[in-house]
């Protein structure tokens, strides 16, 4: 998965990876056309193995893209929908109607650009704290470490909707669990609080959602760490270094390629989630927790005009592919410094 | 390299092929039946979505697949039957509308009606259709005023009718001294406030449903004299009236203080069951026997009185005291088999499977003749009748409907999680929120 | 890199361990082991892991409970300990919604998808780590790009595009569990690829050239080399896929009929228009997820070992 992004060098490998020598090499009259052949058959060897991944990404994913983004030119309202062909063409206007920061909708769009975004930063950096954490301290053998694993790793297993729904029912007002540890049993509030609506709803959301997410960060940085040899972690030892020292100089610029994709993945995992919100708050999130997904959801599915929420989609498009287009050169340069720094050190 | 490039060719123009069939020549519905028009080459079938009225899915199967049967026996045409839950059945619809690729017959939310209209997926009922399953005199009015836009033939017939009733805990009553059910707003809020304390309130309010909500906020709308919608199909969401009347409705938690906090939160019928323990001796609901039947209150353990007004007795205009609720079956305009479909539909409004199908699933029959039977005239029911025939009406049949019970839903589930929080509610704070809500509404 | 940088120091790393070895008899006298981590970082450990350990479980555990109660105890007041226990809900979830048949959907499309999309990822990441063509990295940049346009978005489209191919060739995509196989398959090909592409390229080119050179055609050596090499990856991209596939709700939701449901939809079947079965939520939830997560940990050896392999190089 680095290959997309690593400057590739293997190309002294020779191009074609083919067979190391042609078959029938010896010249004559007839070589250079099986010769030809021969390339012209290597050539398209990969592209065959890229043919049914081809297809399916077109079908699913690229045309249905490009038919969103024609959408998003479109009135494409209820008096539209049963004839697409027939749904004038709307030039910018829904562009213009839902970057319009002074219209509500504008507003209610950038606010929940702006709710995601602190969503995404702040799940993300739970999911990998909390990850990282757990693989480190679990990175030596120790008594009931395979059950802490598993139960680790047991959320991640749970169907979104059950992993949702029992939060949901934790966070109930009257009768939930939350309320009943914060306010009945450790008196930590005077009133119980709601969580499901209000400005909490934000604070459950981030919580939903890293319970779900960061057992996958666990696992993947619990791999990662497993690479680091064991030698660094001795001659550093010997040279006086704490645990604590070690896992600044050695652990963490180790897990460097790990973070690199594993943060990326994340991100685009969340910052795009419609079932964690949609599930805990049903159509109409409260406006703290108004994650875009569900909001596009909202601006299309539930009062039926595709025609501005393919355009918010297509604004969201934009964004995530700034957003990816800086994130990975930047941390590449930094991978590939700091993890020489690591190693020279 | 050549390969390559006739590779990326064929990829490309799939691409465009693909996408150029995607945009233009869809909609268009089953390439026998051009241009969408139903037709009758599939005779012998049928698929129809029900929508979910029991207590699940799979209850509804075993209710309607004897019904089912009775059809199929009386005409050989096999029904396939799926119950979708609410919480898919719209976005089923749409899929079905936007691809042409849908049932024969389904129900739909009667509130629905115009917004599908709208879209031209549904078979219109004009006198022709009407003649076939046995004629529009046969529904009863205030049904019929909600399956869509006036002076548009319907595009639906409804199918269970429903209507608001004051459902009442006789023993939390006769604790607190009253002798009868609250007949005016003041007399609720008054019977309220004896009623609440010791953790328990007078009255349950369904704070985060968004369609409880807007029914709720239509009607006392009504009650203030405005129309959320003026003749012209035009949106007016903050007007003067209708502020005062969301006030009034999110007032009983806010300033009344007669529905407890954690109401805000109600999405998923608690309060049917704040009722049934006697947590709250009040309930604003539609048709409510059975649902509290199956949380364990007994049909004498409490009472049902029509929905309070502002002051005299429930009728028309400023008397207003419920809307028309219920469900509609309507014809998929894709049909393949029209003439099997208004016969399904004609079954399934006749006198036997209306009484059979309302009785069970604790509705009312929208048909006139239906609803003289003695099942209907429980005294719960008749209230419900009562307010059907003279004092509910239908919600605004216009295409923007459903966008109106979106906004105006979440701006009041938004006022109540306000509410619960001890933020006040002033005719300042709600105006705010409708105004917010008007600006959303399309032009 | 790091083989040279240990191999360039013999004669440290030798001083290196006989220091450690003084140090482990200095410990034996001293009664702890100098292997071990300070005290600062166990009790760091202990209580980190603890909290950790109460986040995780707590919510399992109020399932577990809640699936035990009858439904007025599980609609009144949280108790940790229910004060009636009742294995009722476990016999209701059966006939509430035809659960064993949403299970069956949900193992079938789930099992299929994985499948088709662990091999499909594995040729187009056979071709991208070992042969170099033009619109290679195109190909991995297109590919990434799809994880980044809204799901609720291309819905619609893509249904319009099945509707219309199952009216051009007759072959039912919507409604049909090979659609929704399709259609998962789908998302989970492009993280698929991408970390295929990474163990691959971890796996010397030396070991499938030789195969070459034995008389395998490119795909022998896929087959006898590459593959049993890469076992652990492609264990742990199955899984990414599957659980990909086990959860999905939106897509689900319009894309299947009575039939066909898969359970991440089906479930909601508990709550329905009259009351919501929270006690049969929890049940039903619990017995699905017990097969998923036994297979997770029976596979989890393999899932760290090959994700090592993949993730990092």
């Amino acid at each position: 998965m680095i290959t997309a992004v690593r400057p590739d060098r293997r190309g002294r490998s020779g191009a074609g990876g083919g067979a190391p020598a042609a078959p029938g090499g010896a010249p004559g009259p007839g070589g250079r056309r099986r010769r030809t052949l021969d390339r012209l058959r290597r050539g398209g060897l990969p592209y065959l193995f890229l043919l049914p991944a081809l297809v399916m990404e077109l079908l699913v994913h690229i045309v249905p893209m490009l038919v969103g983004i024609a959408m998003s030119f479109k009135e494409l309202t209820r008096f539209f929908i049963s004839d697409w062909s027939g749904a004038p063409w709307a030039g910018l206007d829904n562009y213009r109607f839902v970057v319009d920061v002074n219209r509500p909708v504008g507003a209610a769009l950038l606010q929940s650009f702006g709710i995601t975004c602190a969503f995404t930063v702040l799940a993300v950096g739970l999911c990998w704290l909390l990850g990282a954490a757990a693989a480190i301290l679990m990175q030596d053998p120790f008594r009931g470490r395979g059950g802490l694993r598993a139960l680790f790793l047991t959320p991640y297993a749970l169907p979104v909707y059950a992993s949702v729904i029992i939060w949901a029912f934790m966070f109930q007002h009257d009768n939930g669990l939350v309320n009943h540890v914060l306010h009945d049993q450790l008196g930590l509030t005077d009133q119980p609080s709601f969580w499901l609506i209000g400005d909490n709803s934000f604070a459950a959301l981030v919580i939903v959602s890293v319970w779900r997410t960061w057992p996958f960060a666990f696992l993947i940085l619990m791999a990662g760490l497993q690479t680091i040899p064991r030698e660094l972690y001795e001659a550093s030892a010997i040279d006086g270094a704490g645990v604590w020292r070690q896992i600044r100089h050695i652990t963490m610029p180790s897990l460097l390629p790990v973070n690199q994709v594993l943060v990326l993945v994340l991100f685009l995992w969340t910052f795009n989630d419609f079932n964690v919100p949609y599930v805990l708050f049903g159509r109409s999130a409260p406006s703290a927790g108004d994650l875009i997904s569900v909001h596009i959801y909202q601006a299309s599915f539930v009062t039926w005009n595709f025609g501005t929420g393919s355009a918010m989609s297509v604004l969201l498009l934009a964004f995530l592919l700034v957003v990816t287009g800086l994130y990975l050169p930047l941390t590449s340069r930094t991978r590939r410094r700091r993890g020489h720094d690591a190693r020279v050190s | 390299m050549r390969r390559l490039r006739i590779a990326s060719a064929t990829v490309a123009a799939t691409t465009v092929l693909l996408a150029t069939a995607t945009l233009t020549a869809c909609g268009g519905g089953t390439p026998t039946t051009a241009g969408g028009a139903p037709g009758n080459d599939k005779p012998t079938t049928l698929t129809y979505w029900a929508s979910n009225q029991g207590s699940s899915l799979e209850d509804d199967k075993r209710v309607l697949a004897p019904e089912l049967r009775k059809f199929e026996q009386q005409t050989g045409i096999k029904v396939n039957l799926e119950v979708i839950g609410w919480p898919d059945l719209l976005n089923r619809i749409l899929a079905a509308t936007s691809s042409g690729q849908g049932p024969d017959v389904l129900n739909i939310g009667n509130t629905w009606s115009a917004s599908l209209q709208a879209t031209g997926a549904l078979l219109p009922f004009d006198d022709a259709a009407f003649a076939k399953i046995g004629g529009k005199e046969r529904f009863v009015a205030s049904a019929l005023g909600s399956t869509g836009a006036a002076g548009k033939p319907p595009a639906a017939v409804p199918i269970y009718s429903l209507a608001y009733g004051l459902y009442y805990n006789k023993q939390r009553f006769k604790e607190a001294g009253i002798t009868k059910p609250p007949a005016t707003w003041a007399e609720l809020v008054a019977a309220g406030k004896k009623l609440t304390g010791d953790g328990k309130y007078g009255l349950a309010i369904e704070g985060a449903n968004n369609a409880e909500n807007a029914h709720h906020a239509f009607v006392f709308a009504k009650q203030h004299g405005a129309d959320f919608f003026d003749a012209a199909g035009k949106a007016r969401l903050d007007s003067p009236q209708a502020v005062e009347a969301v006030k009034q409705y999110v007032g009983f938690m806010a300033n009344d203080k007669i529905a407890a906090p954690g109401n805000a939160e109600y999405a998923q019928n608690e309060s049917i069951g704040d009722l049934a323990k006697g947590k709250a001796a009040m309930l604003l609901w539609q048709a409510a026997g059975r649902q509290l039947k199956a949380r364990g209150m007994k049909p004498d353990e409490y009472g049902v009185a029509p929905v309070p007004v502002q002051s005299g007795a429930p009728g028309q205009g400023a008397n207003v005291n419920s809307m028309v609720a219920g469900i509609n079956i309507a014809v998929f305009k894709n049909t393949r088999n029209l003439d099997g479909a208004l016969k399904f539909v004609r079954f399934m409004t006749s006198d036997a499977e209306q009484k059979v199908l309302n009785s069970t699933f604790g509705a009312l029959p929208p048909v006139v003749s239906a609803q003289q039977d003695p099942a209907f005239n429980t005294p719960e029911l008749a209230v419900l009748r009562g307010a059907l025939a003279t004092s509910a009406a239908p919600l605004p049949q216009v295409p923007d409907e459903s966008q109106f019970e979106e906004l105006i839903g979440t701006a009041m589930k938004d006022l109540f999680a306000d509410a619960a929080a001890g933020r006040p509610i002033t005719t300042e704070t709600v105006r705010k929120r409708l105004s917010e809500a008007q600006q959303q509404m399309p032009k | 890199m790091r083989e040279s940088h240990r191999r360039a120091q013999p004669h440290r790393r030798a001083q290196a361990r006989a220091r450690v070895r003084a140090r482990v008899r200095a410990g034996r006298r001293s009664g702890r082991s100098p292997t071990a981590p300070p005290r600062s970082f166990v009790w760091t450990r202990r209580v980190v892991l603890s909290l950790l350990a109460v986040f995780a479980a707590v919510p399992v555990y109020a399932m577990l409970t809640s699936s035990l109660k009858p439904l007025e105890d599980v609609t009144g007041q949280f108790r940790w300990w229910p004060s009636e226990l009742t294995i009722r809900p476990y016999i209701d979830i059966w006939h509430t919604v035809p659960l064993a048949r949403y299970f069956l959907n949900s193992i079938i499309v789930a099992g299929a998808a994985t499948g088709l999309s662990v091999a499909i990822a594995i040729v187009s990441a056979y071709a991208v780590s070992r042969y170099r063509f033009r619109g290679r990295r195109l190909f991995t940049v297109t590919v990434l790009s799809t994880q980044m346009f809204p799901g609720i978005l291309f819905l619609l489209p893509l249904f319009l595009i099945y509707v219309n191919i199952g009216n051009a060739t007759g072959i039912a995509l919507y409604g049909s569990r090979g659609g929704l196989i399709l259609t998962y398959l789908t998302f989970s090909l492009p993280f698929s690829i991408w970390m295929l592409v990474g163990y691959f390229d971890s796996i010397p080119r030396g070991l499938d050239e030789a195969a070459r050179v034995d008389g395998c055609g490119p795909i022998g050596a896929l087959l006898r080399v590459i593959v049993p090499a890469a076992t652990p990856g492609i264990v742990a991209v199955a899984i990414y896929a599957f659980m990909t596939a086990w959860s999905e709700v939106l897509f689900a939701s319009v894309m299947t009929n009575d039939t066909t449901r898969t359970l991440a939809v089906g479930l909601r079947g508990y709550a329905t228009q009259n009351d919501v079965y929270w006690n049969q939520v929890m049940a039903a939830s619990l017995v699905v997820s017990v097969p998923v997560v036994a297979g997770f940990l029976l596979l989890q050896r393999y899932l760290v070992a090959g994700l090592t392999a993949g993730a990092v190089k």
